[in-house]
């Protein structure tokens, strides 16, 4: 009985078929509000799924250089991870009692594991430009993940737990996170971080369609293009949502907080299209120094005014 | 370890086929190899098989953006072989048409160099700012592109009237957006990280390479056909040669930038003139009467908005020209990235191919093919047609016919 239970947590809801309609619709958001800025019309709101199912439908090209498994398999582990971490996440917030002793560790590892797996993907295509990207990737991901640990752990040090059950209760109890000032400190790092990890502009340096044309992703497509395009969409709902549990009292489905929670997170992702909408790509060297330079000093800034109570 | 990252022929960052062969350390390139050729048309062959006036028609097809420069500095070349001068009215008309083809060949650069360092809304409200100018050419000349307004010995028609006050208040409102769009690339922190001392491209350089146009102004070159060698009425109008002095990709946008400003002033000025003038009397203030072409050479010079283009004509007599050769801009520019793409990243080598606004159709000249397998050889015509015939005979194989 706990296997179903389990099975269809990560499969239905709020696993994988929740998370990746909320994913693709959230994309729409980012394509639509994007083209609104441009002047442009942009898509009807069923669009990232026509090109969803499109992608499925198209041939698969292994290019004659490339390591067929690990090309393959590397977005759906991807994908598997991306849902974890979605799953985990959102049976915390619904089911506090479903929480675990140092789940938000497990939720921070396995959401680089879709940055890993597209690191492998394109190492394994064989193709200069895919190489390149993946180097890119692994830079970038040096860069935005020691600020994100840093701030994370204003949070634990004020709740004093890992775990995501006494961190939402910790906020439900005494206020949230963003009503301190080492709260909105680290937010702002958060979004920036938020912003690296779903590659989007100003950093979206792995793929740089002008400068590699796809990079991570150039030599996918078919089906596994449409996996990749999934995890993207599903990593832009995944990590404000992490966001909102570690910073903004969390996320729930009890009557008007439903409402909220579609703000709270409606909100994050406008400022993260508005920030790529108003800025170029920076380049792979500006974007480390940017993460182990500012948002590192801010980072330690919060997490010292944690740790001193403010 | 030196990796080989190859940018075309085909390449989101080009909108035509070039090839581009980084050699990169890392990130850092320590050289490149530039191959031309992959659009060869044969224009200049084909200009020798039309009447003389059709050859504008024609030129006019090596650009799409410089679709008014060629065919202006081809029918100079004509009138320098004929030693005419056309009437005034035509004179100022030539300069709006040409100008306004400079606005919109700025915006649309600027436009793209957003996009190429993923600046999509710079992209798209540059473009969007276009329109009207590309409206108001349309209104004036009946296309967006390709003007058609170039003749031997004056214009194919009159701005009416009516249309001087559209042109003026589209002027106004472009000052302004080309004020915001200029605004904003000086204020913007991450611009200047993308662009400033990228791709340097200093002045001895620039002598080096022979290089033209914004690229060359924006390394300190003083080079402007206009001023140098002024046609028509440029000597009685009263502009600025913008010219910048680090020669970096943040400069070559600020040169064409302000150039939009020299080019809108330009265009008040020839407003002015024609309505100095008053409306239009009889046909000969467009074109004077050209009879035959006698035998002899012509040279003709433009400023087009990517630099000095000329056009070299001789005539034997007949009714087409012997000789035509044409020597656009891009053909130096491009063979700048030699020197302003080692030393910069992969992430700069893009926007530094694009900074020469480089118009690929107009340098394409040479038959030759490189492949890039490690050896290189060249493939003549008749290889080609070998090797064609060869894969259609493969395919019918394949096919079992």
């Amino acid at each position: 009985m706990d296997a179903a239970k389990y099975l269809f947590n990560y499969l239905i809801f709020p696993g994988f078929l929740f998370t990746a309609v909320v994913g693709l619709l959230a994309t729409w958001v980012d394509r639509k509000v994007t083209a609104r800025v441009h002047w442009r019309v942009g898509p009807p709101w069923y669009q990232p799924f026509a090109d969803t199912v499109k992608l499925l439908g198209k041939e698969v090209i292994v290019p004659a250089g490339a390591r067929a498994t690990g090309f393959l398999i590397a977005p759906v582990v991807g994908l598997a991870a991306a849902t974890l971490a979605s799953a985990i996440l959102w049976m915390a917030n619904l089911y506090p009692s479903s929480s675990f002793v140092g789940d938000s560790i497990v939720v921070l590892y396995i959401m680089t594991i879709p940055a890993i797996s597209m690191i492998i993907g394109a190492s394994a295509s064989g193709n200069p430009l895919g190489i390149l990207g993946a180097a890119r990737e692994m830079k970038l991901l040096f860069a935005y993940e020691l600020p994100l640990v840093i701030i994370m752990l204003t949070t634990v040090v004020k709740v004093g737990s890992f775990s995501f059950e006494e961190i939402l209760g910790y906020q439900s109890a005494n206020g949230i996170m963003l009503g301190s000032v080492s709260g909105v400190i680290a937010f702002i790092v958060a979004i920036f971080c938020a912003q690296a990890k779903c590659t989007m502009i100003p950093f979206d340096i792995p793929e740089a369609e002008t400068e590699l044309a796809g990079g991570t992703h150039i030599e996918y497509s078919g089906a596994p293009l449409a996996v990749v395009k999934l995890n993207m969409g599903i990593m832009f709902f995944v990590m404000p949502i992490f966001i909102i549990t570690m910073f903004w009292g969390g996320v729930s489905f009890a009557g008007l907080r439903i409402l909220t929670t579609i703000l709270k997170y409606v909100a994050i992702i406008t400022i993260m299209i508005l920030i790529k909408n108003t800025n170029p790509r920076v380049r792979i060297d500006q974007a480390v120094r940017f993460f182990w330079g500012p948002m590192l000093v801010l980072s330690i800034i919060a997490l010292i005014l944690a740790v001193l109570g403010y | 370890m030196v990796k080989k990252i190859p940018i075309g022929p085909f390449h989101p960052v080009l909108e035509e086929p070039e090839f581009f062969e980084l050699h990169v350390d890392g990130e850092n390139v320590v050289d490149i190899d530039i191959t031309i050729g992959w659009s060869h048309r044969g224009i200049e062959l084909l200009s020798e098989s039309k009447t003389w006036d059709q050859v504008p028609f024609l030129v006019e097809r090596v650009c799409g953006i410089c679709s008014c420069s060629h065919p202006y500095a081809y029918v100079k070349a004509v009138e320098d072989l004929l030693q005419v001068e056309v009437p005034k009215r035509a004179q100022f008309i030539r300069i709006i048409i040409a100008e306004l083809e400079r606005l919109h060949s700025h915006l649309l650069w600027t436009g793209l160099a957003g996009h190429f360092i993923g600046y999509n809304t710079v992209f798209m409200w540059c473009w969007k700012y276009r329109e009207p100018l590309l409206d108001i050419l349309e209104a004036v000349t009946g296309n967006r592109n390709h003007y058609a307004m170039m003749r031997i010995g004056g214009v194919r028609r009159d701005i009416p009237l009516e249309e001087y006050g559209n042109i003026r208040k589209m002027l106004d409102s472009l000052w302004e957006k080309n004020d915001l769009i200029t605004n904003a690339i000086v204020d913007d922190p991450v611009i200047h990280a993308r662009t400033k001392t990228v791709g340097i491209f200093n002045k001895d350089q620039c002598r080096l390479y022979g290089a033209l146009g914004p690229t060359a102004r924006a390394g300190g070159y003083d080079v402007d056909a206009r001023r140098d060698h002024p046609i028509d009425a440029y000597g009685e109008l009263d502009f600025d040669v913008i010219v910048c002095e680090n020669g970096d990709v943040f400069d070559k946008a600020v040169v064409r930038q302000l150039e939009n400003f020299e080019a809108i002033k330009i265009i008040r000025q020839c407003l002015d003139r024609l309505e100095e003038m008053g409306p239009m009397k009889d046909d000969s203030e467009l074109c004077i009467e050209i009879g035959e072409i006698p035998p002899g050479e012509g040279i003709g010079v433009y400023e087009a908005p990517r630099g000095e283009v000329l056009h070299y004509i001789r005539s034997n007599g007949k009714n087409t020209p012997m000789r035509h050769k044409i020597r656009a801009p891009s053909f130096n520019n491009i063979l700048t990235n030699e020197a302003s793409v080692p030393g910069n990243t992969v992430a700069d080598a893009g926007l530094i191919t694009a900074a020469v606004d480089p118009c690929y159709s107009c340098t394409e000249r040479v038959g030759r093919v490189d492949v890039n397998s490690g050896e290189r050889y060249v493939l003549s015509e008749g290889d080609l047609i070998r090797l064609s015939a060869e894969k259609t005979e493969e395919i019918r194989r394949q096919l079992g016919k």
